[in-house]
């Protein structure tokens, strides 16, 4: 089947078969392989992108279900040569080790940040730990995780040069 | 900042920018033009007999070149599945082959394996291989295989794999006990876990047919003994592999192994002179990858009137699962040595008995015995400290090994290099407002009501480093503990450090720019971090038990050691002064006494590599390589405490508080080591808590994916505090221990005593891990004595629960308060 998916700011046509993941798509047919498969129970969120403005697992959307639609992966986070704010967050903040559950990581916070701006909700450590649920990491114990997105979040970004500063514990 | 302080600085990683942005590459992400994809059948039964397999539907479906079964490939084997541990003498070790040829053994023995042009082809061609099987009774129960009433390896004749003794003074042993003013049992059950890194296992070989050998990339932790393993295994040249380990996404132990589909892939496409590809799907990444844990530990501690431990007695039972991995027989050593703790006891017996199971083989998980050893003598301490009367930090300290005592030769004949066990406690119990919990918790027991605090706490050594060399040949350990690393001035003044350790996510490269630079007196952007790649770096011993820092991590030192002293040498010559009479400073050498004379360390590299003018007995360029064997394990240690709620209603329990304080000796970056930290704890908490690889009685795994696995997301775990001491290792001139299993060392027995001591006042005394709603709620139950234990049966069948109508921390009579259970 025929499909036209706008990724990262660029239409792509692709034929696929019906039974096509969204997540094949990306990384076999369009080569963008920073999403991740994790798992094969739509646990794991490694492969979280943003499906028009949303974040979705995907692993659980078909290829054609995306069809007309707009897509971001990790890919599109970085412009201009410079990391996205919640990327800065995550280096500055050591919110990955292996880097695996990374680029889902990221796709989920930003998307989380978004929906609480829209919402006018200001996000707690609570919060950021439950709107992270769907996305499982193995290596940080999610402790540097959560002090990344909340540090995004207050717009704490961009204060470390190549020696963090911040001492410890999260706020 | 000038760079005579990187070391101890919170340098962000310069591994980050790839990994954020998709540009990093792990295994899977590698575009391998032409690639087969390779997929497996495997074994629905845990235990059965192959009477036929039959492939021609599956070689006729669309897509598919090729479907094997072990007969067809017997030709590839020059050697069966390597162990590299064989603990004895007489080991017991089953010819083991990446196919399963006439039995299988586990649910998830791969018995045949299709090649087709597209994984969704071979996937949908396993479907279509059909394979008789004559079922066998499954063995998940370990004191079930110790009475080998199914022999799971007929040639064996039995299902034992080895005893093993640690032989040491049994007399003195006997007597502690004889002399006893208390003793405590305790039998405790460390369940199956599931390593679960976030990046399943993937392989790619690629074959040069006409002259290149066979390029292996793997997510492995150690692509130097791969290689030498895939040699061995194979018959194919040592020369003729390249292994390389590209971006690899977590490992905690699993990754540290040969296994089938690697042998696979390289046997395959080196013959097929095309490449072969397999990914791992998460639901067989919880059969096919090695399982972790797995024992029931008995120990009995002895003591004098005051608690002071005059004896520790320990009987352990080791599920090695199907077959022997790599290093799977012994794991179960490497704990051996620690259920003496950290406190100073005078006599100490050890004995293990390994037994074959129908499940998943079992290996090095994150800690790698040592955990498991450290929860033993940790639950056992809090039950003295109930025997004696006295507050679980009391009969600590009366039993710490004090900080004047370093070095300190244990029991077992090793010597503990330096801590300060004292001081680790009281920053930790200072930390965590210990007096003032005590006070609440007296205070609500007083009150009375259904939600109850425990305050546990864990005192612990992790020993690491995994070298020296002639200590591990004690152990019958086949490889070495050393470590290579060189160290390469370019021309331009920049520094190339190549280095056998191979990361998969500890940000290796950050911290060895960062020794690289303190001690050249260079910047770290300027040093370039090579590794990972046997054509790059073909000496290495890889990465595990905490190893990197202390034996990788001090090669490099050294070798910028010896940079130096050539480059001083070459100096020397060009400022005509004598060798002697140069500091080097801030990458700068200076003539003492003569300000003006100075060269810096980049223009001695330009001469080194010019070679116009160097002194007649040097050699050009300016380069080191060290191999460090070093002269003992490093002892890390530290205190945890953790804070609970438990609901005796409901069950439930919350983590209120955890505070830990690790001393691994110096910190090249307290930003990494705190990460790890974070990590490890939670993955003990994780065990404590949540984890557990159950099987039913017929061996099927029952927890065999993300869904059923309880893996703990940022909702389960709480914000952790960290508190640290540094007491440097003697042994090494940076003065580190290493910290990547420290944190799930010793966090489990800290929860769980948490919970006890929540509970004690209900007369619990035991805790079956994970304690999970229903772990807890059937303690408490089986405290009241009304029976409740015996849910367990009906709802869950456990395989590490030797005995399934009881929970697993079942004590031994003279414990029991009222004769509890």
């Amino acid at each position: 089947m025929r499909v036209t998916v706008t990724v990262n700011g660029v239409a792509r046509d692709a034929d696929v078969e019906p039974r096509t993941l969204l997540v094949h798509l990306l990384r076999e047919t369009l080569g963008l392989t920073g999403t991740n498969v994790g798992c094969d129970t739509t646990s794991c969120g490694a492969c979280t992108i943003h499906l028009d403005g949303r974040s979705v697992k995907s692993c659980t959307v078909l290829a054609v279900q995306a069809d007309g639609s707009d897509v971001t992966t990790i890919e599109g986070m970085a412009t201009g040569g410079e990391l996205h704010p919640m990327q800065r967050a995550f280096m500055e903040n050591h919110g990955l080790q292996c880097g695996y559950c990374t680029p889902g990581m990221v796709m989920a916070s930003t998307a989380l940040i978004a929906e609480a701006e829209a919402d006018g909700t200001t996000l707690d450590e609570r919060a950021v730990r439950e709107g992270l649920e769907g996305n499982l990491c193995r290596c940080t114990g999610y402790q540097n995780i959560v002090a990344s997105v909340l540090a995004c979040a207050r717009g704490e970004v961009g204060n470390a040069t190549d020696v963090q500063v911040r001492q410890g514990a999260v706020a | 900042m000038s760079t005579t302080d990187v070391i101890g600085s919170r340098r962000l990683r310069r591994e980050d920018p790839a990994l954020l942005t998709g540009e990093g590459r792990y295994t899977d992400d590698l575009p391998i033009p032409g690639a087969l994809h390779m997929a497996l059948v495997r074994s629905p039964f845990a235990h059965a007999r192959i009477t036929a397999i039959d492939t021609t539907e599956a070689a006729a479906a669309p897509g598919v070149r090729a479907v094997y079964t072990a007969a067809d490939l017997e030709h590839l084997w020059a050697n069966p599945m390597p162990c590299a541990w064989p603990v004895t003498d007489d080991m017991r070790n089953p010819a083991h082959y990446p196919l399963a040829k006439d039995k299988v053994a586990y649910v998830g023995d791969a018995v045949a394996l299709v090649l087709a042009e597209s994984n969704a082809a071979a996937r949908d061609a396993v479907e279509l291989v059909d394979v008789d099987y004559d079922p066998l009774e499954a063995v998940i129960d370990l004191e079930d295989a110790l009475s080998d009433r199914v022999v799971i390896h007929e040639d064996l004749g039995t299902n034992v794999s080895y005893r093993w003794d640690l032989e040491l003074d049994e007399d003195a042993v006997q007597a502690a006990f004889d002399g006893a003013a208390h003793t405590v049992s305790g039998r405790f059950v460390q369940q199956r876990l599931l390593p679960m890194a976030m990046e399943p296992r993937a392989v790619a070989a690629v074959p040069a047919p006409f002259g290149g050998g066979v390029t292996l990339y793997s997510a492995t932790q150690v692509p130097h003994i791969l290689k030498v393993m895939a040699a061995v295994t194979t018959g194919i040249s040592e020369a003729d592999i390249r292994v390389v380990a590209p971006s690899v996404g977590g490992g905690f132990g699993s990754k540290l192994n040969v296994y089938a589909e690697e042998l696979l892939a390289l046997a395959l496409a080196n013959e097929r002179k095309e490449p072969v590809r397999w990914v791992e799907e998460r639901g067989e990444n919880a059969q096919a990858t090695i399982h972790g844990r797995g024992q029931i530990q008995e120990i009995d501690l002895a003591a004098d009137a005051d608690g002071k431990v005059t004896g520790v007695r320990v009987r352990l039972i080791g599920d090695m699962g199907a077959y022997l991995q790599l290093v799977t027989p012994g794991i179960p050593l490497l704990g051996a040595f620690l259920y003496c703790g950290v406190y100073d006891v005078p006599a100490f017996s050890f004995t293990c008995t390994s037994v074959f199971t129908t499940m998943t083989p079992t290996d090095a998980y994150r800690g790698a015995g040592r955990p498991e050893a450290t929860y033993a003598i940790e639950r056992a301490m809090d039950l003295l400290a109930a025997e004696v009367g006295v507050d679980p930090a009391e009969i600590r300290r009366r039993n710490y090994i004090t900080k004047d005592k370093f070095p300190y030769t244990a029991v077992t004949g090793l010597e503990y290099d330096s801590g300060d066990h004292e001081g680790a406690a009281a920053i930790a119990l200072d930390l965590a407002g210990y007096e003032a919990l005590r006070s609440e918790q007296a205070e609500r027991r007083a009150a009375g009501g259904t939600k109850h605090l425990g305050i546990g706490m864990s005192s612990y050594f992790e020993m690491c480093g995994l070298a020296p060399s002639r200590v591990l040949a004690s152990l019958n350990y086949s490889a070495g503990g050393w470590e290579s690393a060189t160290v390469r001035m370019l021309p331009t003044g920049k520094v190339e450090v190549v280095s056998g350790a191979t990361p998969h996510g500890q940000g290796h490269e950050t911290s060895w720019s960062m020794i690289v630079a303190e001690r050249l007196g260079v910047s770290p952007d300027d040093v370039e971090v090579l590794h990972s790649d046997t054509a790059i770096s073909p000496h290495g011993m890889d990465t595990y038990g905490s190893r990197s820092l202390p034996v990788g991590g001090v090669a490099i030192a050294m070798a910028c050691d010896r940079v130096i002293d050539k480059a001083r040498q070459i100096a020397a010559h060009q400022l005509e002064a004598a060798a002697g009479d140069l500091e080097l400073s801030g990458g700068v050498f200076r003539v003492k006494g003569s300000p003006d004379k100075e060269m810096p360390l980049a223009a001695v590299a330009f001469e080194a590599f010019t070679a116009h003018d160097l002194p007649d007995d040097l050699e050009p360029t300016l380069e080191a390589q060290v191999t460090y064997d070093p002269p003992n394990f490093s002892w890390p240690f530290g205190t945890h405490v953790c804070v609970v709620e438990v609901d005796e209603e409901t069950g439930a329990v919350e983590v209120r508080d955890y505070v830990a304080v690790d001393d691994c000796g110096t910190q090249i970056n307290p930003m990494i080591v705190e990460g790890q930290v974070h990590g490890g704890i939670v993955q003990g908490l994780a065990q404590a808590l949540f984890e557990e690889a159950v099987f039913d009685a017929d061996g099927n795994p029952q927890a065999a994916s993300l869904a059923e696995y309880l893996v703990p997301a940022a909702p389960d775990v709480p914000s952790l505090r960290l508190g640290h001491s540094v007491t440097p290792s003697p042994t090494n001139s940076l003065g580190v221990k290493g910290v990547g299993e420290a944190g799930t060392i010793g966090a489990a027995s800290t929860v769980i005593n948490a919970i006890v001591d929540a509970l004690s006042h209900l007369g619990v005394t035991e805790m079956r891990m994970p304690a999970s709603p229903l772990h807890v709620w059937e303690a408490i139950q089986a405290a009241r004595g009304t029976g409740g234990e015996g849910l367990v049966a009906e709802i869950a069948t456990d395989t590490a629960g030797a005995d399934r109508d009881a929970p697993s921390d079942t004590l031994s009579p003279q414990t029991q308060p009222g004769g509890g259970a």
